[in-house]
């Protein structure tokens, strides 16, 4: 996908209001469109450092706590005599919170769990993840627990002059996620075409290499950690200001399955990638749940993703990607300018 | 004092299971490094088989384990067959998508048959608890602890004493050249699942009838069967039978002294500290199955 496409499609997106007046449609995209902003931040980590997070969630789920906890205000009894209380601030700023909290979280997560690699990777942040949740489910004073934070202030009234109805309001809404999530994407692909990301990608594909001509690997993992923990951070916040309900339920281990299927579907490793694998997976669910019920759709998710990663193991993108450039090296011979520029197609045009 | 010894009878009697559990996957790994997620559906398909036995067709409650056994260990050797032997030498991330892929199914497959209601069942042991001294056990797990430690013999048993287990440490120790040896890798990786399938299946069953049955009890088992795996180093099967004592410990201590609301947090929390101080696991001294 070239940048005019990339443009091109989110201009689509950004007329869409104009033609549809579907409230239900919208309240679609926007839940699509947080995920994908999960998906996105995912992708860094998975695809760019190869490392396979199954704890995202606690990123996004810190977020959208963080998010709901200072828009609403709090208070937390530190000793007998002193209670540390928080007045309510408004919705944008807890969401500046929840990115910079999110972000922290993933510094130290980070910090801790890239001295190991492989299957006990993945296991620690699993384990984080659940550390959280148990955390959010138990320290009732703090989450309310099980009984959730209600009312928490939705993001949309914070600009003046739009709050008239509800299909207003999705508008909105719709209009903040949207702009984050291109936000997002701009900072991803800027840091991917920074050292920062060199650095990932010469890692990932040969760690031991990669020290030798002296990448410190630590280092550039945990920035990609932080970075990834606060775009996830960015999204839970979304949540918590659209949904206006957090639960410990937005830690289920189900949640980081699907950024992991939206990530692994579109191309692992590629800018488009979460993007198409989130609209896919995004919208699936809606086409299926006229048809069947959530368990039947669910085992169609997970159907799905062993056929991804048997038939289609790089993601849809580069499979494209590939079938694009072979098209046009036939037509003149791009591909080998590019080659002799030293430009890997799959790469700069994910 | 008694309140310390009746953690500690409890601990003993769960650490049992943990082991089971932790023994099955951490053989999957060593050997044919697959990370299983669907190690927790295993678990659960133990129980249910259970229930659907002894409860609904009526077969004798000792039987029907033996089935749920058997049960697992054949759906074991089908998920080998059919989800993992096209994918040998792919990488381990692969896999564990593919393990993923297969517990979703799986664990949503169960709440379709069986609905999420919680369902429980009854064991033919008496009511009357097993008194020992100070400290009171009741003989339903009494028996789950005498068959778990049965099948974690028997389970060593196969691996050290047969000629079975004797391919499964050589492919352990270098498939290539094990393979070269004559060994088929095929039928070694199949029993292989199949064993540590049938293992959680068997903890399963022999848990079921002590909690309650319900689709998603997987979830957490297979995320503590990893807590004991890492505890014990993976792929190390002496480490994954200390671990789940271990933990269980560490679960039950934590939950009578520190909170019984983070119960569950306790073995995650010892997860992360084991993998700061010591990655390699609590009892790895050298990579070697057995």
């Amino acid at each position: 996908m070239t940048t005019t496409m990339q443009w091109l499609f989110v201009a689509a997106l950004a007329g869409l209001p104009l033609v549809m007046h579907d409230q239900y449609f919208f309240h679609v995209l926007i839940m699509m469109g947080i995920f994908t902003i999960g998906a996105m931040s995912l992708n860094l980590l998975l695809g760019y450092t190869g490392q396979l997070s199954l704890g995202h969630v606690a990123f996004f789920g810190i977020g959208a706590y963080t998010s709901a906890l200072v828009s609403l205000g709090f208070d937390i009894q530190i000793t007998e005599t002193y209670t540390f209380v928080l007045a309510p601030k408004p919705a944008w700023f807890s969401l500046i919170c929840s990115v910079t909290l999110a972000g922290l979280c993933g510094w130290f997560i980070g910090k801790l769990s890239f001295r190991v690699r492989g299957a006990y990777f993945v296991i620690v942040t699993i384990s984080f993840a659940e550390v959280v949740r148990l955390v959010a489910l138990n320290w009732v004073d703090l989450t309310e627990g099980p009984m959730a934070l209600n009312n928490i202030p939705p993001l949309a009234t914070a600009l003046p002059g739009f709050d008239s109805g509800p299909l207003q309001r999705k508008i909105v809404n719709y209009y903040i996620v949207l702009g984050v999530a291109v936000f997002s994407f701009l900072v991803i692909k800027r840091i991917i075409q920074s050292r920062l990301g060199r650095a990932m990608v010469a890692l990932r594909e040969n760690e031991a290499l990669a020290k030798s001509v002296g990448i410190d690997v630590t280092r550039y993992l945990v920035l990609a950690a932080i970075a990834s923990a606060a775009i996830a951070g960015a999204a839970g916040g979304l949540y918590a200001h659209y949904v206006r309900i957090v639960d410990p339920d937005v830690f289920l281990f189900i949640y980081t399955v699907t950024m992991v299927i939206m990530v692994v579907s579109g191309g692992k490793g590629t800018l488009a990638g979460p993007v198409v694998g989130g609209v896919i997976f995004g919208l699936l669910p809606e086409f299926l749940r006229g048809h069947t019920v959530p368990e039947v759709q669910w085992m169609i998710y997970g159907a799905l993703m062993i056929l991804i990663v048997y038939f289609l193991p790089q993601g849809i993108v580069p499979a494209v990607n590939k079938w694009w450039t072979a098209y046009r090296s036939k037509r003149d011979q791009v591909v080998a300018t590019n080659v002799s520029l030293g430009r890997n197609p799959q790469e700069q045009e994910g | 004092m008694e309140q310390l010894l009746q953690h500690l009878v409890n601990a003993i009697i769960l650490g049992s299971t943990y082991a089971l559990l932790g023994i099955g996957l951490t053989f999957i790994f060593g050997i044919m490094r697959v990370v299983n997620f669907a190690h927790g559906e295993l678990y659960t398909f133990g129980a249910y088989m259970v229930y659907l036995f002894s409860v609904i067709l009526g077969v004798n409650f000792l039987l029907a384990i033996a089935i749920a056994i058997v049960l697992g260990v054949l759906l074991g050797a089908a998920i080998e067959y059919t989800l993992l032997r096209k994918l040998r030498g792919a990488d381990v991330d692969t896999t564990m998508l593919v393990m993923i892929g297969a517990w979703i199914i799986m664990q949503n497959g169960e709440q379709l048959i069986w609905s999420g209601v919680a369902k429980s069942i009854p064991t033919p042991f008496p009511e009357e608890p097993l008194s020992l001294g100070l400290v009171s056990v009741a003989w339903s797990r009494v028996f789950v602890f005498v068959v778990a430690i049965a099948l974690i013999i028997l389970a060593q048993t196969i691996i050290q004493r047969t000629r079975l287990g004797k391919a499964m440490r050589a492919t352990f120790q270098d498939r290539d050249t094990a393979a070269l040896m004559g060994i088929n890798i095929n039928v070694i990786y199949l029993a292989t699942f199949a064993l540590g399938s049938g293992l959680a299946s068997a903890a399963g069953a022999l848990l079921g009838p002590i909690f309650i049955v319900m689709p998603t009890m997987g979830n957490l088992a297979v995320l503590k069967a990893f807590a004991i795996v890492i505890l014990g180093g993976l792929g190390n099967m002496k480490g994954a039978a200390i671990g789940g004592f271990v933990l269980a410990l560490v679960e039950e201590f934590g939950a009578g002294y520190v909170s019984s609301g983070y119960r569950d947090a306790m073995g995650f929390l010892l997860i992360i500290l084991v993998l700061m101080v010591k990655p390699t696991g609590l009892f790895a001294r050298s990579e070697r199955i057995g």
